[in-house]
């Protein structure tokens, strides 16, 4: 294991990072911290985008999520009342329906990597991409906005439809 | 011996690149230190006051004082607080916005890290700041912070998307989301993007100023309201630690700003030869302050201060002399002429402290959602429209000057 190169060695952390966070999501009993792990996953995630060079993806991700998304649900959290929340029965009851989602989706999780398993070659390095000549941010412009443009623009009716539904939903009635 | 130095340089780019962020953290932190000098200078004077003079010639020394102060205080955790993360909130600020600076070209060829997303890599790790001052606020265990922490919170969100909408205008203009690419677009058009984005560069501003929490819009510590706002309950050098972090953010933003509408390094005027004499403007200024110190030092009744002020401005008219020469007359352009420039919006900064009364909070939230955001989405699509129209469908001069890739 002499060859393993800093690239490596920073996707491993990063990889680490977000599955330890991701772990502590789910376990942790106050929401605040929950939150903030879920800030570490984004943050790993965007980090390994950064080391195959999707500039692009990283900065999307951080604006978004890291920065857009997360601090609406801190937001939100915030203005309930966590020391009556936190001492109150965790919401368990339905334990064996959710085993079993979590087990078929398991299932359905390992039977697809085991059809993919040509792409896993462990024994072979992990040789990460040079940037290409086209930037990345031009590379999905023009899958945007040129090759995919009718799906793009159907969904972003489709989100402007949620969009204004919400605000109708939020408005309050004057009658 | 030279040339094995320069291949070990060259074989680890990394300790050039150490070099540059220790440069620029300890300038920073000096900058800092003035700025809070400079501000309370300024108010005073606006107020017809003469704000710190105690300590040193003019409360120069001031600036030291204040941070010894603040970390010889006891670091005050209270009771009932998450302390992991009320301890770790005032990093998270100062991290991010030093984090920030990686990107920003402070001359054409002094940039830590000119990465092809410069502008997106700055919105996202500038937008990392409002955790500290959540956490921070949520943290305490206290009423006020909790709710400053929200108001700056909703602030931040509504303001973040009027400045990115104005940057957009810019972007279009440039083609590129590089800073460096920016500014050397605005070399070649040979004008200031203010001069094509006035309204985009208004909707910055204002949402700048939002962003840092600077009056007229500095709700979230709004004193009369909410005591101190997100940091009520932070003493010592942790809440220095947020002082830091939204005078840092001052500066960035400021730096921003410079690099995309005031053409960042760039000499005024720098595509004609006939201002070719404002490259002295330097030498004149350090000239200036020479007779300014002198001037000032003579009415001064402690001997040995004023033994040390002529020092001083002994020195500067040595280094006028040495900037004079052209080799370093000229090697000095980019960086004076974009602290300069940076120094204005500081000043700026200030004098909106001194001049505009608060905004109330439906106020501010008003002028961010029906005003500034539509202003900017206006200049958004106003300039793609002409930049297409003026590209694709006549080929003047003028348009192929602005438009060429």
């Amino acid at each position: 294991m002499s060859g393993i190169s800093l690239p490596q060695i920073t996707f491993l952390a990063l990889s680490a990072m977000a599955l330890v966070s991701g772990v502590l999501v789910i376990t942790r009993r106050n929401a605040i911290h929950s939150v903030i792990c879920l800030i570490v996953t984004l943050f790993s995630v965007a980090g390994i985008f950064l080391l195959t060079h999707a500039e692009f993806l990283f900065a999307v991700q951080i604006i978004l999520y890291v920065g857009g998304i997360m601090v609406l649900f801190l937001f939100v959290i915030m203005l309930v009342n966590l020391d009556v929340a936190a001492k109150q029965a965790q919401f368990s009851s339905h334990w064996l329906v959710a085993a079993l989602t979590a087990g078929a989706l398991t299932a359905e999780l390992v039977y697809g990597i085991y059809l993919g398993r040509a792409e896993f070659k462990a024994s072979q390095p992990v040789i990460f991409p040079a940037p290409a000549p086209v930037t990345n941010t031009q590379a999905i412009a023009v899958g945007l906005f040129q090759t995919y443009t009718l799906p793009v623009e159907i969904a972003s009716l489709l989100l402007l439809v949620a969009m204004v539904g919400a605000v109708v939903m939020a408005k309050r009635k004057f009658e | 011996m030279i040339n094995t130095a320069t291949q070990f340089l060259l074989s680890h780019p990394l300790i050039f690149a150490t070099i540059k962020i220790l440069i620029v953290f300890n300038v920073m932190s000096a900058v800092l230190m003035y700025i809070v000098y400079m501000e309370r200078k300024v108010l005073a004077f606006m107020q017809a006051r003469l704000g710190p003079m105690r300590v040193g010639p003019w409360g120069v020394l001031q600036a030291l004082a204040d941070p010894i102060k603040l970390m010889l205080k006891e670091d005050i955790v209270p009771s009932g607080a998450d302390r992991t993360l009320f301890l770790l909130a005032p990093v998270i600020s100062v991290a991010a916005a030093f984090t920030v600076f990686s990107a920003i070209p402070f001359t054409s060829s002094f940039i830590i890290s000119d990465i092809n997303i410069g502008i997106l890599f700055i919105l996202a790790v500038s937008s990392l700041g409002i955790y500290g001052i959540i956490l921070g606020g949520w943290a305490s265990n206290s009423h006020y912070p909790l709710l400053g922490a929200l108001r700056s919170a909703a602030q931040l969100v509504s303001y973040e998307v009027a400045g990115g909408m104005a940057i957009v205008g810019v972007l279009l203009i440039s083609n590129s989301l590089s800073l460096r690419d920016i500014v050397v677009k605005q070399q070649q058009m040979g004008v200031w993007n203010v001069f094509i984005q006035p309204v985009g560069f208004f909707v910055y501003l204002v949402a700048a100023i939002a962003e840092t929490n600077r009056s007229p819009f500095d709700l979230p510590e709004a004193e009369s309201e909410l005591t101190a706002g997100f940091h009520t309950e932070y003493s010592g050098f942790r809440f220095s630690l947020f002082f830091m972090a939204e005078y840092t953010a001052m500066i960035l933003v400021s730096c921003i700003a410079v690099t995309l509408f005031w053409g960042g390094w760039l000499r005024p005027f720098s595509s004609y030869h006939r201002f070719d004499f404002l490259d002295y403007t330097p030498i004149a200024v350090l000239l200036a302050a020479a007779v300014a110190i002198v001037l000032g030092a003579r009415k001064n009744q402690v001997p040995m201060e004023k033994l040390v002020l002529f020092g001083i401005a002994a020195a500067f008219v040595l280094l006028a002399f040495g900037l004079a020469v052209p080799v370093v007359t000229a090697a000095i352009q980019g960086i004076f002429w974009f602290s300069a420039k940076v120094f204005v919006f500081l000043y700026a900064f200030i004098w909106y402290r001194g001049t505009f009364p608060r905004y109330r909070y439906d106020q501010l939230m008003n002028l961010g959602w029906r005003v500034m955001i539509p202003l900017g989405l206006a200049n958004v699509i106003a300039t793609a429209v002409l930049s297409y129209v003026l590209t694709s469908h006549t080929a003047s001069a003028a348009a192929s000057m602005i438009m060429t890739r």
